[in-house]
């Protein structure tokens, strides 16, 4: 009788203090890359709501989300696809889909997670709900760069094969493809911000592969050829990633391969207009969303810096020494801050964008990849 | 038909030596080897190193990414003098690219070592 008496109280009280009813606008996730968990942040109260185990391997991983914000999609390394409840904070669903995966894509209308794969080579295709698998496209090579583009579309390249293709999915379980030669090893890919133009880095050669969705059949044309000028590269310890961020205005800026260097395009013209020299070898050439600054990080042994580019001037405007290995960053939706991951630092630093002045920090255990919601409005995200 | 001209019988009298032989050949590979190891303090950075900047493309459990696998069973035919050019020096024509500006042969050795028996965990 007591014991039903304890629980009847326990209810009512659970009764009386329902969840606090909250938007997931302000939310995201940092992923903590040796622990296979994710923390789920709010950039609003700059904090860690909650922290979510379970999700793999993620040595390697990147995420989208669905278009209401509630749920972030996690690709892991061991090819583990994680549907993530913000608000739950738990794992709503999640399928081994590969033995060795890179990240994936959300679908225009955000009804399709397509993931990309090393092994087996080639991307599929899943249910954003249920995360059924409802077709899949083999490539025989690895696949990077895979991005959303308009009309159920996806744009990806081939690492072994040198090639673009894009995949229409308008009949999610009967992929129709078009491919085209692309140059050599490209690295990873991104569309432009209105989803119209696709480029593919290249890493075995100087220069990238551009392709005009909305006329596929004119095929991949080579911008920015022979940028090195046959000097000898640089080693390269990490691979640059490529994202719709490289776009602000109408200049894409670009990490060069071997080379201290962002260079910078004309996007109506797709011709070189300058080349702004850097710290190290960049990874991350990240715009704000406003387009007026250009954040950059760099490979292994300079991933302890970052720099600041002024956009009106090309110049090297803030050069930041944030903490050990800063892995990743990613901007609050309107970029009035920005959040970087210090891996070997285990912290997460939130910093002003105008100042460069440090907000906060949070501990989080080796951060990588960092995550907002506001991702999943924006295509290529 | 002479026995000892066949390979196994070479290889049994050498087998027969060895215990005789093992002190001396020992010795002077241990001094050595213990001469040149990275000192502890060393070896777990060089762990760090292997799991997290190695791991950016061979994935930090080694199992492969846009580099190939380097678990003991994916290296277990590849020459241990091989390995160490690989990493010395880069493969040209791959993503791979050469770490001698940041690792010495010594540590170079050691990382290979520790590949081959299955690399320590930080």
């Amino acid at each position: 009788m007591k014991a039903l008496f304890i629980l009847v109280v326990a209810f009512l009280t659970a009764c009386a203090h329902p969840p606090a009813l909250r938007g997931t606008g302000d939310l995201g996730i940092v992923i903590e890359r040796a622990n296979g968990r994710v923390a789920i942040v709010d950039t609003t109260a700059r904090g860690i709501l909650a922290r979510v185990d379970g999700l793999g391997d993620l040595s390697h991983a990147s995420a989208v989300f669905s278009r209401d914000g509630r749920y972030a999609y996690v690709f892991g390394r061991d090819g583990g696809l994680t549907k993530v409840d913000l608000l739950l904070a738990r794992i709503d669903k999640r399928v081994m889909q590969a033995g060795n995966s890179i990240g994936g894509a959300i679908s225009q209308d955000g009804r399709l997670v397509v993931a990309q794969n090393y092994t087996p080579g080639g991307i599929k295709v899943f249910d954003a709900v249920t995360l059924e698998l409802l077709s899949e496209v083999p490539t025989g090579s690895k696949v990077v760069g895979l991005a959303d583009l308009s009309g159920q579309r996806f744009g990806y390249a081939l690492f072994d094969a040198g090639e673009i293709w894009i995949t229409d999915l308008a009949d999610p379980r009967n992929p129709r493809t078009q491919k085209f030669p692309a140059g050599q090893q490209p690295y990873d890919g991104l569309v432009t911000p209105n989803g119209r133009h696709y480029m593919a880095g290249l890493f075995g050669e100087d220069g990238i592969a551009l392709l005009d969705t909305w006329q596929p059949q004119a095929g991949a044309k080579k911008i920015l050829e022979n940028y090195g000028k046959g000097q000898e590269k640089l080693p390269v310890f990490k691979m640059p990633h490529l994202r719709g961020w490289a776009v602000a205005g109408n200049r894409a800026y670009l990490p060069a391969i071997g080379r201290h260097e962002v260079l910078v395009v004309d996007t109506t013209t797709w011709k070189e207009v300058g080349r702004i020299p850097v710290k190290g070898q960049p990874v991350f050439v990240m715009a704000r969303p406003d387009g007026r600054q250009v954040w950059v990080n760099f490979a292994f042994p300079d991933n302890s810096w970052v720099q600041v580019i002024d956009t009106p001037t090309s110049q090297v405007v803030k050069t930041l020494q944030p903490g050990k290995a800063i892995l990743h960053m990613e901007f609050t939706p309107r970029g009035e801050e920005v959040w970087l991951s210090a891996r070997d630092d285990n912290t997460v630093g939130i910093y002003d964008t105008a100042s460069f002045a440090r907000k906060a920090a949070l501990a989080a255990d080796s951060p990588s990849g960092i995550f907002f919601t506001s991702r999943a409005h924006r295509t290529g995200f | 038909m002479r026995v000892n001209a066949s390979p196994a019988g070479w290889y049994h009298s050498f087998r027969m030596r060895l215990p005789l032989l093992l002190p001396f050949l020992a010795m002077p590979v241990a001094a050595a080897v213990q001469a040149e190891a990275p000192t502890p303090a060393r070896q777990r950075e060089l762990v760090h190193l292997v799991r997290q900047d190695c791991g950016s493309c061979h994935g930090m459990q080694l199992t492969g990414g846009l580099g190939v696998p380097l678990t003991p069973e994916a290296l277990r035919d590849k020459p241990l003098e091989g390995l160490e050019a690989t990493i010395h020096g880069g493969r040209p024509g791959t993503a791979m690219p050469a770490w001698k500006t940041i690792l010495g042969e010594s540590e170079i050795r050691w990382i290979v070592q520790q590949l081959l028996m299955g690399f320590p965990k930080e």
